[in-house]
């Protein structure tokens, strides 16, 4: 494998996605990530200059909607699997705004 | 000589559009109802559901763009960005990073005589957060989806402020004019409008910006001046011990007077951006453009120049009138009815500014309807009322936009016409007051004004005071 993700990054990414990964975790973690890469160095062999970067697959344009409201009161189905709930509200730990 | 600092600052303005759902689903953006009424699989991020865009924000996008000298990027896109928290719960926001709808733009604003540009950097669409509620009792939060996927812009200034004055008459501008387009109500206080302020100093002179700080928090133009002041005393205490500014997002505490950091360096803001594979592209034609364009309505600088040929009120009254969207709707719909514009200025100048103020309002919360106020003027003007019963009468309208016609029938306010009343009352005010009619007719033009207070106060406040008068100086000419 051409690419190599150091202890930092797996430490920085782990943070950003809110994970606590054991050091087993994030050798395998690691060693996954460093394949993905490889395979990035794969398609970057192709010559992109002066091709527009593509978002989409379809050609398809302008697919809108009406602003119309539905009048449905969602929060049943809202809170039907909620893990906790409270006042028609989702109950988490507390965060700080 | 201690060293001169220049405070830079660019604004990033939140405002939530007046659609009647969100921007991605059927949901209605009504404000306060119980928690998650509002939702659906979509603006819970629930998995399989898609987002679909609401063709309203884009065309609230496209009319703020056009009226802030924008230019509409004709193929834009949305992209996602990422981050962890329980107020957002597909764990990413639907956002504009790459292809933002508008770019390039400027409004012009006035600071005392002085005329600036602030440029607009880019105005993109993006979709609201939830909103947590911290619960006491038992040291949880509550997590209230109603607002997740609420349509939002986000117009992003270039660091062209240089004071908390200019920063506050760029808001009033953008307020303007969006309340102008029925893009938004722009309430700071309730959030539908909010300001993040990017701030720095430099020693005056240079070229080079300083670090700067993001503050957030700001929900009222005097928080926002305040928070300008603190945040530029701080960073030059800062510089002038020596230290670094550090980059970092700070929150103002209003009730403290003091901001303090948000965010830690370990948890950096990296969104790791990338294009929205649920949402196509959006492609805007020129004559979408010029379908927008045509149904701009009037702008204020238009209004001006309409008002100037049309009423005659002065400039400044027409610059404070058309200041509020909503005021000026009044003005001409008022003045349409009782056909006396000036009037009309005259409570809206006097009364009404003097109201909202005590009041602690904004013009766009005046509740009266012009029908009444175009009513009071004709009261007043046919001398149904006098001056001082109509003030009365004012502050009730004002109040409960009561029917003054209605009113003053029933609350017997009519000015009494009665010419033998006010006769008597008159002879017998005279015979009482041997005193000041004898220092009126001395020459003390003062004295009459006790007499006019005296009959009027007789007559229970409903004679009209002009006609007092008139009658008490014919009166008091006759020999004795």
């Amino acid at each position: 494998m051409a690419n190599k993700i150091s202890d930092e990054t797996i430490e920085y990414v782990g943070i950003l996605a809110k994970l606590e990964l054991s050091g087993e975790e994030k050798e395998k973690a690691k060693t996954d990530m460093e394949k993905m890469l490889d395979y990035i160095d794969t398609l970057n062999e192709l010559d992109t200059e002066g091709v527009t970067p593509m978002s989409h697959v379809f050609p398809v344009n302008n697919v809108f909607r009406e602003d119309v409201a539905s009048q449905k009161d969602g929060r049943w189905d809202t809170l039907a699997n909620a893990p906790k709930s409270k006042d028609n509200s989702f109950k988490v730990p507390k965060t700080i705004g | 000589m201690a060293k001169q600092y220049e405070t830079v600052i660019g604004l990033e303005v939140h405002v939530e559009l007046a659609t009647k759902t969100k921007i991605f689903c059927s949901c209605s953006t009504e404000f306060g109802g119980a928690p998650n009424t509002h939702t659906c699989p979509v603006c819970t991020g629930m998995p399989g559901s898609l987002p679909v865009l609401n063709k309203k924000v884009v065309e609230y996008a496209m009319a703020i763009g056009l009226a802030t000298n924008c230019d509409i990027t004709r193929v834009c896109k949305f992209d996602r960005k990422n981050y962890f928290y329980p107020d957002n719960p597909q764990n990413y926001q639907i956002s504009q990073l790459y292809l933002p709808i508008a770019r390039n733009g400027y409004v012009e604003i006035e600071v005392g005589d002085i005329k600036k540009k602030v440029r607009i950097h880019e105005m993109h669409m993006e979709e609201d957060a939830g909103k947590l509620i911290h619960d006491e009792w038992d040291d949880t939060s509550l997590v209230d989806y109603n607002r997740s996927g609420v349509p939002l812009v986000e117009i992003v200034s270039e660091p062209d402020m240089r004071s908390a004055d200019e920063v506050i008459a760029y808001l009033e501008k953008l307020r303007m004019i969006i309340q102008y387009l029925g893009a938004s109500d722009c309430k700071l206080q309730e959030g539908s409008m909010r300001a993040d302020v990017n701030l720095s100093v430099r020693e005056a002179g240079t070229e080079k910006f300083g670090t700067r700080t993001e503050m957030k928090n700001l929900n009222s133009f005097k928080a926002i001046a305040r928070a300008i002041e603190g945040e530029r005393e701080r960073q030059i205490e800062l510089l002038e011990e020596g230290k670094a500014v550090v980059q970092e997002t700070r929150r103002w505490d209003d009730n403290k007077e003091a901001s303090y950091a948000m965010r830690s360096k370990e948890d950096a803001q990296d969104y790791r951006y990338f294009p929205e594979p649920d949402l196509v592209p959006i492609v805007i034609s020129d004559e979408w453009i010029e379908q927008i364009r045509s149904k701009q309505p009037e702008l204020q600088t238009e209004k001006l120049k309409r008002y100037k040929e049309e009423f005659d009120i002065p400039q400044y009254d027409a610059k404070i009138i058309t200041g509020s969207k909503h005021m000026a709707d009044i003005f001409e719909a008022a003045s349409a009815i009782c056909g006396k514009p000036k009037k009309v200025s005259n409570w809206l100048m006097v009364e009404t500014l003097r109201l909202l103020k005590e009041h602690n309002m904004e013009a766009e919360e005046i509740a009266f309807s012009p029908e009444n106020l175009a009513k009071l003027v004709e009261l007043t003007e046919s001398r149904v009322i006098n001056s001082s019963v109509a003030k009365e009468v004012f502050e009730k309208i004002f109040a409960e936009n009561i029917d003054p016609e209605i009113y003053v029938e029933e609350h017997g306010l009519k000015t009494v016409n009665d010419e033998g009343a006010l006769e008597e009352t008159l002879k017998k005010v005279i015979e009482d007051n041997p005193k000041a009619v004898a220092d009126y007719r001395g020459g003390k033009e003062k004295a009459l004004g006790a007499l006019v207070g005296q009959t009027m106060k007789a007559m229970k406040g409903k004679a009209d005071p002009g006609l007092v008068t008139q009658r008490l100086r014919e009166l008091l000419a006759l020999p004795e």
